[in-house]
């Protein structure tokens, strides 16, 4: 599933001000809320399921990614964004680095297949060095969705 | 230094696809191993201690996959991972 399908370039963020797990993960909620992929009613029950689902394991993938996610009742499709963090925090990751590098994901609880094919493009583009360095040296949203765009267009070696 | 290769078919019963916790379960116990495991989709090949390299497979429910393990504790690796598949990782 390409980038453009689920990630609203509206919501993406480079340079994320946040330096917790929860402080960024508010702060991409908020941006689908912006974004008006959300209602802004939903934003706080959203951001408790996505930590809640952090309990049960860190979406610290390795090589300084994260993927918070939570399924929602109140989307109707896969609604995803892209943060950048200058400095990294710690998200309690598997292989204990900092976390620089955000894909959050809301999913509607009956659509498990494109969640599925939403993590296998971001896995995939991830493992890419190029992909993942050209990411982390972004400093505007529009860097990042000219970068996603390349990435769809299959201009990486992944 | 004695080498051993198993391998066998597993079967992705979670109603979710091998998704991320089924994928960190199985990063964990593919840790614990000396031996070289991997998993096969359709000539895709992934590496059972990289989470990332697990979730681009995509498995879904009911997908075959092929566990392949290479090295002197082969054997129980193939035992072990393969019961964690039947279990649904205890989803």
């Amino acid at each position: 599933m390409k980038f453009s399908v689920f990630i609203s370039p509206k919501a993406i963020r480079a340079e994320l001000a946040a330096t917790t797990k929860e402080g960024v993960i508010a702060e991409l909620v908020h941006a689908l809320v912006e974004a008006g992929e959300i209602k802004a009613a939903d934003q706080e029950d959203i951001i408790k399921a996505i930590m809640k689902r952090e309990e049960l394991g860190s979406t610290g993938i390795g090589r300084g990614v994260a993927v918070p996610h939570t399924k929602h009742a109140s989307v109707g499709k896969l609604i995803g964004t892209v943060g950048v963090s200058p400095t990294g925090l710690d998200f309690e990751s598997l292989d204990g680095q900092v976390a620089s590098l955000f894909f959050l994901l809301v999913s509607p609880p009956d659509r498990p297949g494109d969640h599925l094919r939403a993590l296998e493009n971001i896995s995939r583009q991830l493992r890419d060095d190029t992909f993942c360095r050209f990411l982390r040296q972004s400093t505007t949203p529009d860097d990042i969705v000219q970068l996603l765009e390349e990435a769809d267009g299959n201009q990486f070696g992944a | 230094m004695t080498s051993e290769f198993q391998q066998c078919t597993v079967t992705v019963r979670n109603p979710e696809g091998l998704h991320m916790r089924p994928a960190l379960k199985l990063v964990q116990a593919a840790t614990g191993f000396q031996c070289q495991l991997e998993l096969e989709r359709s000539g895709q090949i992934a590496d059972c201690r990289s989470m990332l390299s697990l979730l681009t497979l995509g498995a879904p429910q009911d997908c075959e996959l092929l566990l392949r393990a290479q090295g002197p504790d082969a054997d129980e690796a193939i035992r072990v991972i393969s019961l964690m598949f039947s279990q649904q990782f205890d989803e």
